[in-house]
């Protein structure tokens, strides 16, 4: 890995060498070998001295901060940094960024997903930049012979007034590093934060721009093979047979082989899901000669039968069947119907809401569908290894380091100590690279083949072998009485392999008489976590249930969810709420405001409206719609966020941006279909992926402004987009949408 | 034998003629700011310029280059100082910045066509583009400002 300068000018390259440190206490210097401003040919040994896992700093006080999380264009790589930074009382524009090793002793947990980074990060981070300022003041006043309390710190050097004494953070680093960590440092009040809060621009800016190697598919290593893997062309088939003899022959190829990626029984934790445990591999010299020599593969698949998952993990250790059957997406929404119909699971029950439905003077009933989504990350899957009977180095995009080793060790019967992980900047990660099968096949090719090897999938491959967003329904029923006051509100959704319903969540808690059920339909087609799960279908579903029945009360859609949020605060209903009123009531006034929202459209668009709360954050959007060549266009959007603290004020507005677009893509036009099992859209030109000219001309971004504990904003700004968006496909329409992706829906019946 | 010319540099190849440039910047000479999205010329990310057009070099052979000038992102700017480059980094454009090359070098060679593009222009130029993070108004507003740079340096 490359250190990166946050100074983009500076063009500070150095290459890290990061050797094994002691435990959490410090006392190890690393040699890093750097070289100077472009031209130079020179290259430096410097010494650095660690101070904990998060900080290095050399003799001539140059200080290098280490992002634990891996990095997939939500910007921790800039945002957890400024979170030490502001502690440790450094010049943020002259430290230099180094995204970590995986370290789970000094580095913390390293998952990246549930928009938790910031939020899981916000007070170890801080910690171990105020620990480190305070080791390197004991250390100078031990040097000086004054006492702590009269020295001061600015910008990297310390001060001792009374004497005119300073020193350098450098000065102090090896001293300081073998004192004792702190245990009772103070941190700094909100007040006097002068990082955090401020726009810093992204670390790696100038490397992205200049196309230096950074992501998993740049990686190189001396002797590397090329490896693809082969997988069968429809979920429920499996390997029966293979002639890799004209494969073989092609030039450039190694090695054909089978490999199975889970022995029988393995007992699989949460992110070990498996597509297919069979797969042919082809291994050769260059990526072009690999993808030519597998199409002379001769293959014969077999229908797999069902197959048995063991199953461990939280649930603890049990057998799953996967039903073999091929899959159909018209077969897969009938018996959604069918399930639908039956007797679910009830999560949350309030007051009684069977008598109030009895007593209704008007019941409101509307049904939801979404189909499976793929991730489609820019960079496809992809994975180096390098595995010897002694040891492994993995490197590669991955969202969930410490999630893979232990599956690593286990398949390569190898000690975790012996496992290395090196986390690449990922091109996309969506969720789908918490999902490492990919890190797991490379490293049993390596292995077998003996050699360093890099796994990479094509975009084929990458959109065929897929852990997709589940396909999900939900029926809403609404109870008025005869003064259209909501007495009864029931959901119940269901699909395939999940259903999506947070039962807990608003509108639970704003209604006397509650229901939520849920029911699911086992499936082979592989299912994980995309972009704020089940939320994303929650949100389009609910929020436009929540439109249509405050059209129906003759209410405007934000008064209606306002009243319902007064009620929620005021005498919330039931137990385990998981929202806080005020906030979500708060994005909601917030958008009304930079909207200049008056419930009615403006001569030139269509408004449509929504607000969700998931991963601890809040968010509302008003979407404004044209039609443009017969099609509906989103032209502008207004977005209000509650997050708590923002870290990095651009950089947060860029991602809610990027969420909107996302959501209005996906919502109009994702969507992934199948016919006996194989997946139909295998590539850009069969998945619709929103285009710059489909992008709203503006999205305008507001935070709330407050001093709470910063919550996640990579997923909550996205699933409300899908509600708000079906909101104003309303108002352009004349008729409401229930199916997504919204561009496919007809209005008489389910299309996906 | 193939002699490719990139970046103003000369790489003679012994490598199949039909074999994409794509895999060959990548692949052979080690010129991985290039990036495969998808291989069927559908996402962008692979652009270069060939001969001054821009190329998805996933679907552009080899044999096709033969006699040209390759310009990848690596070759833009002496250092990273295009207005694009610039813009890009002025705005914070990038999230996870694999498209991102690609999308730079589409921009590039509208600019050098049309010195001020509107906002119609740009959509046209930049439609095979996709980034899956969504900066899509960013890239617009950094060839806007790479644009109204490069006319008042004039």
């Amino acid at each position: 890995m490359e250190k990166t300068s946050t100074n983009n000018s500076r063009r500070t390259f150095l290459k890290s060498s990061l050797l094994a440190g002691g435990g959490l206490m410090i006392h190890f210097s690393g040699l890093a070998k750097f070289a100077l401003p472009s031209g130079s040919a020179e290259t430096h040994l410097i010494q650095l001295t660690e101070i904990n896992g998060y900080v290095k700093i050399s003799a001539d006080n140059m200080i290098t901060l280490i992002c634990p999380n891996p990095e997939f264009g939500q910007n921790v790589m800039t945002s957890l940094p400024m979170m030490v930074a502001e502690e440790l009382d450094v010049d943020w524009k002259k430290v230099i960024v180094e995204m970590g090793p995986h370290d789970s002793v000094k580095l913390g947990g390293q998952f990246t997903g549930g928009s938790n980074s910031v939020r899981s990060y916000w007070r170890p981070l801080r910690m171990a930049g105020a620990t480190a300022r305070n080791m390197l003041m004991q250390a100078a006043s031990q040097t000086w012979a004054v006492p702590i309390e009269e020295i001061t710190s600015k910008a990297g050097i310390l001060y001792h007034e009374k004497s005119g004494r300073k020193g350098t953070y450098g000065e102090f680093a090896t001293k300081a590093s073998a004192i004792p960590v702190p245990k009772d440092v103070k941190l700094k009040a909100v007040k006097d934060f002068n990082v955090i809060r401020t726009s810093q621009k992204n670390v790696e800016g100038t490397k992205i721009i200049s196309g230096k190697p950074l992501f998993g598919l740049d990686y190189k290593h001396e002797g590397m093979l090329i490896a693809m893997i082969h997988h069968p062309p429809a979920f429920g088939m499996k390997l029966k047979s293979f002639d890799a003899s004209a494969a073989l022959k092609m030039p450039g190829i190694k090695n054909v082989f089978s490999l199975k990626l889970y022995e029988d029984g393995f007992e699989q934790a949460g992110f070990d899901v498996r597509s297919f445990n069979d797969l042919l591999v082809v291994v050769g010299k260059t990526t072009w000669e690999v993808m030519n020599a597998r199409k002379k593969l001769l293959v014969e698949w077999m229908p797999a039968g069902d197959v048995i998952d063991t199953m461990g993990g939280r649930g603890g250790k049990r057998d799953v069947i996967v039903p073999g059957a091929l899959e159909n997406t018209t077969a897969q929404l009938q018996k959604m119907r069918e399930f639908a119909k039956k007797p679910a699971q009830q999560l949350r029950k309030d007051g009684d809401p069977e008598t109030a439905f009895k007593n209704a003077a008007q019941i409101i009933e509307r049904t939801y569908d979404a189909p499976f989504l793929a991730h489609n990350c820019m960079e496809p899957m992809n994975f180096f290894a390098h595995v010897t009977d002694e040891k492994a180095l993995l490197v590669g995009p991955l969202q969930a380091p410490g999630l893979a080793e232990p599956t690593l060790s286990k398949i390569l019967n190898l000690p975790a100590d012996k496992i290395e992980i090196q986390m690449t900047r990922m091109g996309g990660g969506f969720g789908r690279r918490a999902y490492t099968h990919y890190a797991t096949e490379a490293a049993l090719i390596s292995k077998k083949v003996k050699a360093p090897v890099k796994l990479i999938y094509s975009r084929e491959d990458d959109t065929t072998y897929g852990i997709y967003r589940p396909m999900y329904t939900a029926t809403y029923r609404a109870a008025l009485d005869s003064n259209k006051n909501l007495i009864a509100f029931h959901v119940k959704g269901g699909g395939i392999p999940e259903h999506a319903i947070h039962a807990n969540r608003f509108p639970a808690g704003a209604v006397d008489n509650y229901l939520a059920e849920g029911w699911a339909i086992p499936s082979n087609i592989t299912i994980g976590a995309f972009r704020a799960p089940r939320s994303n279908f929650n949100a389009a579903a609910e929020q436009s249930f929540l439109d249509e029945l405050a059209e129906a009360m003759g209410k405007d859609p934000i008064d209606f969810r306002l009243e319902l949020l007064k009620r929620a605060k005021e005498n919330p209903v039931g137990k385990n709420n998981e929202y806080d009123a005020d906030r979500y009531a708060g994005v909601l006034k917030l958008v009304r405001e930079k909207s200049g929202w008056t419930g009615a459209g403006d001569k030139k668009f269509s408004r449509g409206v929504a607000a969700y709360f998931c991963h601890n954050s809040y968010a509302a959007h008003v979407v404004d719609m044209t039609m443009r060549d017969g099609e509906p266009y989103v032209e502008r959007v207004f977005s209000a966020v509650d997050c708590g603290i923002v870290i990095n004020p651009d950089a947060a507005s860029n991602m809610v941006q990027g969420a909107v677009i996302d959501g209005i893509g996906n919502s109009l036009y994702g969507g992934l279909t199948h016919k006996n099992g194989v997946v139909e859209e295998n590539n850009f030109h069969k998945y619709r992926i929103i285009r710059m000219h489909e992008a709203p001309k503006t999205v305008d971004v507001s935070f709330v402004q407050n001093d709470i504990d910063p919550t996640g904003l990579g997923e909550p700004p996205f699933p409300p987009v899908f509600g708000a968006v079906a909101n104003a496909l309303y108002k352009v329409h004349g008729r409401r949408f229930y199916q997504q992706p919204f561009l496919l829906s007809k209005p008489d019946g389910p299309s996906v | 034998m193939i002699t490719l010319n990139i970046n103003k540099k000369n790489y003679k190849l012994d490598a199949d003629p039909n074999t994409p440039l794509l895999w060959v910047l990548r692949d052979n000479i080690g010129l991985v700011g290039t990036k495969y999205g998808c291989g069927v010329a559908q996402c962008g990310a692979c652009v270069v310029h060939l001969d001054g057009e821009a190329v998805r070099s996933c679907v552009t052979k080899i044999s096709r280059a033969q006699g040209k000038k390759v310009v990848t992102i690596e070759g833009l700017s002496a250092s990273n100082n295009h207005p694009l480059q610039k813009a890009w980094l002025e705005l914070d454009v990038s999230q996870c910045g694999y498209c991102q090359a690609g999308q730079i070098m589409s921009a590039a060679v509208l600019l050098r066509e049309n010195k001020s593009p509107t906002s119609q222009d740009i959509d046209d130029a930049m439609a095979g583009n996709i980034c899956r993070c969504g900066t899509y108004l960013r890239i617009k507003e950094a060839i806007q400002l790479a644009a109204k740079e490069s006319s008042s340096d004039k």
